[in-house]
């Protein structure tokens, strides 16, 4: 779900010229709202054939409202893991939204009493949505629009999902447990930009499917996380290491 | 229980990271070491995720219709097609060599 943004101009330094209609900045957040939104389908049809009932489906995607974290947690509890262990891969995957908060908050400049709310919205698309836009007025609409067409559609789609999937019964037999493997993977696709992250990605793959039939369920996955500090480790050790080339994030900060 | 437990402390730790990053100062988030750390963190774990819910079946490593499918859907990515259309096409592919074999 981590759309991929052009890069523009600061929103603190608008330039009058650059300035976007309102209806304009508008339409590109319901467009990513309303695609993304329907996703939550796929969520719902996935909690379902993991043996979650229906108001704890809906629930997850109200609280919980990130999608690679409410995946991963349905995933461990199907596979048979222990709440503590599902509730960790599913919290480290929802660490990077307060990375996301940090560049909002300067982005958007929130009053502190609106900030406990519109932290629920601090997710990938709200994200990528608001950075795109040239000025603080359309990264406030583009946030604030995005922010509510997800959340009321994702909801939504969630509980149709979780209905569709008691209707047919048998997800196995729709191919509905391939759904979830290819969120993550359509997640993971646009991260992988140099060599440093495929080189984390190959460790995490063989750590996790590697460890899968030894280690409980759930853990596995854990210790496939040490491949980050792990390549960054190794990276360091080299000097510029593998592909030289460091993360987005990375490179971004280096811009300002 | 044990699965409002784990919606429990998913939900209040998602909140608690999100709101965190409106709130503390950035000096604390902008060391470079953390920025990356995160950055590469959700790859580990999607790519490990990835890997479990295709081959996986409880504690075992199986090859069945889903690797297909996910191989399927790994094709509509480099196709750059949109994000439903990759989980359509794993769906699909997968529900079809299901009914094949």
């Amino acid at each position: 779900m981590a759309h991929e943004t052009a890069h523009t101009q600061r929103p603190d330094q608008p330039d009058p010229a650059d300035a976007k209609p309102d209806a304009a900045v508008v339409r590109d957040a319901l467009g990513v709202g309303v695609a993304v939104g329907l996703s939550g389908f796929a969520f719902g049809v996935t909690s379902a054939g993991a043996g979650l009932t229906l108001l704890q489906t809906c629930l997850t995607s109200l609280l919980i409202f990130t999608g690679a974290s409410q995946f991963a947690l349905v995933g461990a509890l199907a596979a048979g893991g222990n709440p503590f262990t599902a509730a960790a891969g599913a919290f480290f995957l929802g660490v990077r939204n307060a990375f996301y908060g940090l560049r909002l908050s300067q982005l958007l400049a929130l009053r502190p009493a609106v900030r406990p709310a519109a932290a629920q919205w601090v997710i990938d698309e709200t994200t990528a949505v608001a950075l795109a836009q040239p000025t603080r007025r359309a990264a406030r609409i583009g946030f604030t629009v995005t922010g509510v067409t997800l959340y009321l559609l994702w909801n939504l789609t969630t509980l149709l999902g979780a209905l569709g999937a008691e209707a047919i019964g048998d997800t196995e037999a729709w191919g509905l447990d391939a759904a979830g493997p290819a969120v993550f993977l359509a997640l993971l696709a646009p991260m992988l930009r140099s060599a440093v992250e495929r080189a984390t990605a190959v460790l995490a793959v063989a750590l996790g499917l590697g460890l899968l039939p030894v280690l409980p369920a759930g853990v596995p996955v854990l210790v496939a996380a040490l491949a980050a500090p792990v390549v960054l480790y190794v990276q360091g050790r080299r000097g510029s290491g593998p592909g030289g080339r460091p993360t987005v994030e990375a490179s971004e900060e280096e811009q300002r | 229980m044990n699965v409002w437990i784990a919606i429990g402390l998913t939900a209040v730790g998602c909140y608690a990271v999100k709101l965190a990053g409106l709130l503390v100062p950035g000096s604390v988030l902008e060391r470079p070491l953390v920025r990356r750390l995160a950055a590469l963190l959700p790859v580990a774990l999607l790519a490990a995720l990835t890997a479990q819910q295709t081959f996986g079946d409880g504690r075992e490593l199986v090859l069945d219709a889903r690797v297909l499918g996910v191989g399927a859907a790994g094709v509509a990515l480099a196709l750059r097609a949109p994000f439903l259309v990759v989980v359509g096409v794993a769906v699909a592919v997968t529900a079809g060599v299901r009914a094949l074999l």
